[in-house]
């Protein structure tokens, strides 16, 4: 016997809690189904946008693994009736599959390239991003000026970004090699270089990003309390030493959730990509993204592309859950 | 980069503080300069006269004939660039300002209905819903393709609209990209609210509940005006990020009247006589000012967004 009325009704016995932690109802609740009173009369509110969810996010991935098992490709319609792994042996192994004359690429060369950009970016934008943050959190004049510099390129678009650094690396009138010129070193081919591309590239997007890292450092800094700092300093340890031993341990959390949201934007980098290589990067910058993006659009290998997507998707689920669980387990969702 | 040069500037005692300051402050400003350098070396081309352009000195201003080499100033490239730009300009209008404000606004009912009222179940759903949020949007490109061009009939539906004025038979590609940007920002959204809603003190809708308020009313009274803060910052947020899409234009506009002004900067300023780089630099940050200018007027709840 519950009535209506105990919807927003906090703790109070027998009753159940209003906004606590994320939805636990109370040891005396009456239903047991998962759809009780509360979630049908709230659904007016969480439905509609959980069908779009559902139904573009959920739906579409749910198609797209059913997608990549068919051998859709070029026109027509995907024919769902026989399904089989084979875009999957081809992305693997390499070969010849049944949908096309010629013998197509595994993925290795550009899965190997997505898990360079990943880390070389991530790990240098965590780096500049605490030195940044630690820098910034010395009780500085401009304080406000500094940081709202250094997150500046994030508001731009990949495209943006992609055209000023372009620009920036170009042989002729980049400043880069003018700089380079300055010190007797010619001028250095960087965008169509194969050795340096994948590091212009993921350079560019440090430029980008690491004010977030800096940002999320900062939160971080801010949420020691301040008698950590002020026991080092009582032992007598230096600057250097107490961020070392003392303060950057405690970044932990902070440096996760960078490590993931920075992971993500890799793996989104796509749009870079495009704007400076069009859908052909070159086997030296291409990455998953990218590869996918190419075999459906652009030679209408639509099935294939869809199971490269499925390998990119797996991928992210592998970084990315850990983390939601760990949260979920903190209680800070 | 690395943690050498914090080192050598912080270490010593405190007799070199002052010097350590200035070391301090010097660091900090050189890296002022590398995150301004190449956007201003695109301000200063961008008033360059293409004809004078020579590329010698991209870090200056067009100062000819004061300083030889710099070109003459122009506000050419600009007009240029708007020209070339404006369909894409008001394309992306179209499609951002709905976006954002669906996403908005859905996304503070999923967090209502999903935080202030409590039930069992509800992380589960709320769980999915974050997890929209690092979803690689390649796994969802070949099923978006098929459903807009091969599932829904929306051009056909769409073909009545076009005699109203201003409605062409294009724009149903926008309202597509709509829906979809609405979509795929609901996740993020949904979590900057709920953030915000779990931090709202219980009183004042036990006392409204007491007066025998409807759930309805309790948010259209309570929640809806306690939200204001929080849809700044929503608001910020996805219209930056909806601005800055390419991937989904592309897929789904792929190309045309419809395409928006991401897809039009990708191929501007470069000709069969080779780069002109200052209508180019001119249409980056043509394309970049309303988001620059969003960044510039708020950063500070810019900021807050990406820190969530």
């Amino acid at each position: 016997m519950r009535n209506p009325l105990t919807i927003l009704r906090r703790r109070l016995p027998g009753g159940r809690d209003v906004r606590t932690d994320g939805g636990t109802a109370s040891a005396a609740d009456d239903g047991n189904s998962l759809l009780d009173r509360d979630s049908v009369r709230s659904a007016p509110f969480w439905l509609p946008p959980a069908l779009l969810v559902g139904v573009f996010v959920y739906g579409a991935i749910g198609w797209n693994v059913l997608l990549s098992l068919t051998d859709f490709s070029g026109l027509g319609t995907p024919d769902y009736g026989s399904l089989d792994f084979e875009n999957y042996v081809v992305a693997f192994q390499g070969g010849t599959p049944s949908w096309s004359e010629l013998s197509v690429d595994p993925i290795w060369n550009s899965l190997q390239n997505t898990v360079l950009l990943i880390v070389g970016f991530a790990v240098v934008c965590l780096v500049l991003g605490l030195l940044l943050a630690i820098l910034v959190d010395q009780e500085i004049r401009f304080e406000n000026t500094f940081r709202t510099i250094y997150l500046l390129p994030m508001s731009l678009s990949f495209v943006v970004t992609a055209k000023f650094w372009l620009y920036m690396y170009n042989p002729q009138t980049g400043l880069i090699n003018i700089a380079l010129g300055a010190v007797g070193i010619g001028p250095v081919e960087i965008v169509q270089n194969p050795d340096l591309k994948l590091a212009a590239v993921a350079f560019a997007l440090v430029w980008q990003f690491s004010g977030y890292a800096m940002v999320v450092y900062l939160a971080g800094l801010r949420a020691i309390p301040d008698s950590h700092f002020e026991a080092a300093r009582v032992d007598g340890a230096s600057t250097v030493r107490m961020y070392w031993r003392v303060i950057i341990p405690q970044l932990r959390t902070a440096t996760v959730s960078a490590l993931v949201v920075l992971t993500v934007f890799a793996l989104k980098a796509f749009d870079f990509l495009y704007s400076m290589y069009g859908y052909q990067p070159g086997p030296s910058a291409d990455i998953l993204a990218t590869r996918m993006v190419r075999e459906a659009y652009s030679n209408g290998n639509w099935a294939y592309g869809s199971a490269i997507a499925v390998v990119l998707f797996v991928m992210a689920l592998a970084i990315v859950s850990p983390y939601i669980y760990s949260q979920y387990k903190r209680g800070a969702l | 980069m690395s943690f050498g040069t914090s080192t050598d500037e912080e270490a010593g005692t405190d007799t070199g503080y002052p010097l350590r300051r200035v070391g301090l402050y010097v660091f900090l400003a050189a890296m002022a300069v590398f995150y301004l350098i190449p956007i201003e070396t695109g301000v200063v081309t961008a008033f360059t006269d293409p004809a004078t352009y020579s590329g010698q000195f991209p870090y200056l201003p067009p100062l000819e004939p004061l300083v030889s080499g710099t070109g003459e100033f122009s506000v050419q490239p600009w007009t240029n660039a708007f020209d070339l730009l404006g369909q894409g300009l008001v394309n992306s209008l179209i499609l951002v300002v709905p976006a954002t404000i669906l996403s908005g606004l859905l996304g503070s009912m999923a967090a209502y209905g999903l935080t202030t009222i409590s039930w069992r179940g509800q992380i589960a759903i709320y769980i999915l819903f974050v997890a929209g949020i690092f979803i690689p949007y390649q796994a969802v490109l070949v099923p978006l393709t098929q459903f807009w061009y091969n599932v829904v009939p929306l051009r056909t539906a769409f073909q009545p609209l076009t005699v109203l004025p201003f409605v062409q038979e294009y724009h149903w590609k926008l309202v597509a990209l709509i829906v979809t940007h609405t979509a795929y920002g609901l996740p993020i959204c949904t979590l900057l609210f709920r953030a915000h809603y779990k931090k709202l003190s219980d009183e004042m809708v036990e006392a409204a509940r007491l007066d025998g308020a409807s759930i309805y009313r309790i948010y259209r009274r309570i929640i809806l005006p306690l939200s204001i803060p929080m849809f700044a910052v929503v608001f910020i947020y996805q219209f930056t990020q909806i601005w800055n899409d390419l991937l989904f234009a592309l897929t789904i506009v792929q190309f045309g009247d419809a395409s928006v002004v991401t897809q039009e900067l990708v191929g501007i300023g470069v000709s069969q006589s080779g780069t002109n780089f200052p209508l180019r630099m001119a249409g980056a940050l043509v394309a970049a000012l309303p988001t620059l200018l969003v960044y510039v007027l708020f950063g500070e709840k810019f900021a807050k967004g990406v820190a969530a």
